[in-house]
């Protein structure tokens, strides 16, 4: 299953593992977003390197790669934090009160929506829709959906996010 | 005697407590030396009572919710104990927000368990495929073009037309794709359909294929829907084993196999040709039309590319007829839709119904109005992409020529609600940036536009050239609408331009009531 941000502790970059993971789908039709999710689920992110690696077992261009890896919002190109929450930012989350709780974890965390605090321990992200909009606002910590968010729950998130 | 229990697995009610709730129960019962089964099911979407905890009786199901950890010990000796219990709703197909709706695609939602296809076809499952392979293609797309089936994704396009053209054209290869992008906010039908009853899709995926004489298929579905990814995939699994998929469909001659793929967060995707490149790995860039996918679809090949709902209403269309379908509805509106109700309101949730129902009804009736308790003031429907409507147009019908001309629109079906603390001038500027943040940058009136509309928002707010920066946004509004080359800059003006003609008074402008005094 490929899973966008999961609780796994990620391998840290290796040439031939990246080349498994990209044999491994290879064969498939439209292989590239398969291989490219296998990477970031193995590595957290797809190193620069694998761009080539791709490319060459493809037979496309690298530009092609990276403009593939970089059209899409999923796709990390450098290590997250330690935990990923995701806050929606959509409508129906805004008409619950979403905004002043992304203030508010912006305001805990020390930045601002898109960015990983100082520690490394959390990224904050805006995710624009989690599927939850009737038990809105809604949230999702390194996979988990959390949904009717309020202050509290969301400072219990991000304590459980900052250990 | 083993006390028989269902909660919800559905991804909002995991949100809300459901594993500590199942987990809570099942300590409880452990303590209190009881036997209890729990079937783990979808959701019936009634989400403001979610976590449910319903109980198997002599009589039919009973409800209970919503359910904490905390109210395990005592619901499980009331439940022993045949008792009163302060949670108790009564039995559930007698609640009356379930019971007014006609459910026919979400027939099975909330009653079966997702991963077992013995109780699909315990609950009238897989019964509109035996009678497509009875039919045989040509009938089947007859029976789905009678239906008055129209994609329920938002376009609204006729199925049966769709299916009719990919099955005309001979090609070595022919495909099937089921967009399960869903990145409407406000909307969940497709995501409590693959958690809740993914054979469904499965069924009306296989019925499609056999129609068309397809023999692959794809589910796109975007990755933020881990949980109904992961459902999807157990399905096909199971229905692999049980020859539903694979070379001989159920003991006949045709073959067909299908597999999940996921998105990579692009709002864009869930436009079908922006889809199909994805699928093709790609950037998720809009094709220009023509040639249709029907013609040449995914890499090249025809193919039909639907809603998860769409093929999902196809079972019970093959099963009861096109015409029983067809009975409900209004105008050229056919059938029922799933309609999902979000956002500030009391009663949140997925409601389906024939069309014809009134937005007011919606809202106030069924959705009970806000959560907050405080005035409704505008209701978005149809997505990101689809007007603001005030009260004074509560008396649309739920119906896609209604909506039209009023100039909104009911895309995939989700209405949400805001109270009278909602700025309108924030929400039109929001519109743009999500356009500007999500266009694939394929077409100049999305890409540029939508930042430029931001831009010319923000002097409106401030005041500045007020009259002018007015025409100038419905100027630009026009060339988004005209000249974009996909709904998402087609459609962008939709929020932008109910806002500004609705709720002027949040622009800035004197206010209609201060006008007129």
């Amino acid at each position: 299953m490929q899973q966008a941000h999961s609780n796994r502790v990620h391998a840290p970059w290796d040439k031939d593992i990246a080349i498994a993971c990209i044999r491994a789908h290879r064969d498939r039709e439209g292989p590239l977003l398969p291989i490219l999710h296998a990477l970031q689920e193995e590595f957290g992110y797809i190193d620069e390197a694998a761009e080539l690696l791709i490319a060459e077992a493809l037979n496309i261009s690298r530009a092609e790669v990276h403009g593939v890896v970089t059209f899409y919002h999923d796709f990390r190109r450098r290590p997250a934090g330690r935990h990923v929450l995701k806050l929606c930012r959509a409508e129906a989350c805004q008409a619950a009160g979403g905004d002043v709780l992304a203030s508010h974890a912006e305001a805990r965390l020390g930045v601002a929506m898109g960015n990983t605090s100082a520690d490394g321990g959390v990224s904050l992200e805006p995710v624009y829709c989690l599927g939850l909009c009737a038990t809105a606002p809604s949230a999702m910590l390194d996979g988990r959906p959390v949904g009717r968010l309020d202050q509290e729950r969301l400072d219990a998130l991000l304590t459980e996010a900052r250990q | 005697m083993t006390l028989r229990l269902f909660i919800s697995r559905d991804a909002a009610a995991i949100a809300v407590g459901a594993e500590e709730v199942t987990a809570a129960i099942r300590a409880a019962a452990a303590r209190q030396n009881v036997a209890v089964e729990i079937v783990r099911t979808g959701s019936r979407g009634l989400y403001w009572l979610e976590p449910m905890v319903e109980a198997s009786t002599p009589g039919g199901r009973v409800a209970y919710g919503p359910v904490a950890p905390r109210d395990a010990e005592d619901l499980l000796g009331a439940l022993i104990g045949g008792g009163f219990h302060a949670l108790r709703l009564g039995p559930t197909e007698e609640i009356p927000w379930l019971k007014r709706q006609t459910r026919l695609t979400f027939a099975r939602c909330g009653l079966v368990d997702p991963r077992s296809l013995d109780d699909y076809r315990a609950h009238a499952g897989a019964k509109g495929l035996e009678r497509a392979l009875a039919l045989g293609p040509a009938a089947i797309v007859e029976e789905v073009a009678q239906s008055g089936l129209r994609g329920r994704g938002g376009a609204g396009f006729p199925t049966g037309v769709k299916w009719r053209t990919a099955a005309q054209i001979e090609a070595p290869q022919k495909y099937i794709v089921c967009n399960a992008d869903e990145g409407d906010s406000g909307t969940f039908a497709d995501r409590m359909i693959m958690e809740g009853d993914p054979f469904v899709l499965i069924e009306g995926m296989v019925i499609a294929s056999i129609a068309v004489g397809a023999t692959k298929g794809y589910v796109y579905i975007r990755s933020e829907y881990p949980h109904a990814a992961a459902a999807m995939e157990a399905a096909i699994a199971a229905a692999r084993r049980s020859g539903l998929l694979g070379s001989r469909i159920a003991g006949s001659s045709f073959a067909f196999d299908m597999e999940v793929r996921v998105g990579a967060g692009a709002y864009v995707c869930g436009e079908e040709t922006s889809l199909l490149d994805s699928l093709e790995g790609k950037r998720g860039q809009v094709r220009v039309k023509p040639p249709l996918p029907a013609h040449k679809g995914l890499f090249g090949r025809p193919t039909v590319i639907n809603n998860v709902l769409s093929f999902a209403s196809v079972p019970i269309i093959l099963d009861r007829g096109g015409a029983f379908y067809r009975d409900f509805g209004m105008g050229s509106s056919r059938g029922t839709m799933p309609i999902q109700l979000a956002g500030n309101i009391k009663h949140g949730g997925l409601f389906e119904t024939a069309f014809g129902i009134t937005l007011g009804e919606l809202v106030e009736d069924i959705g009970s109005g806000t959560r907050s308790g405080r005035p409704v003031r505008a209701v978005q429907v149809g997505g990101p992409l689809g007007a603001y409507f005030p009260r004074t147009l509560f008396d649309t019908p739920f119906d896609y020529e209604a909506f039209a001309a009023r100039d909104g629109l009911i895309g995939h079906g989700g209405v949400v609600v805001f109270d009278d603390t909602v700025d309108m001038a924030k929400q039109a500027r929001f519109a743009m940036e999500f356009c500007a943040f999500e266009s694939c940058g394929k077409c100049t009136p999305c890409r540029v536009g939508s930042t430029r509309g931001m831009e010319v928002i923000d002097r409106i707010v401030r005041g500045e050239n007020r009259a002018a920066n007015t025409a100038l946004l419905e100027d630009l509004c026009n060339t988004m609408k005209f000249g974009s080359l996909c709904a998402l800059g087609g459609f962008t003006p939709y929020p932008v331009m109910s806002a500004l003609n609705y709720f002027p008074e949040d622009f800035g402008a004197p206010s209609r009531l201060q006008a007129a005094e």
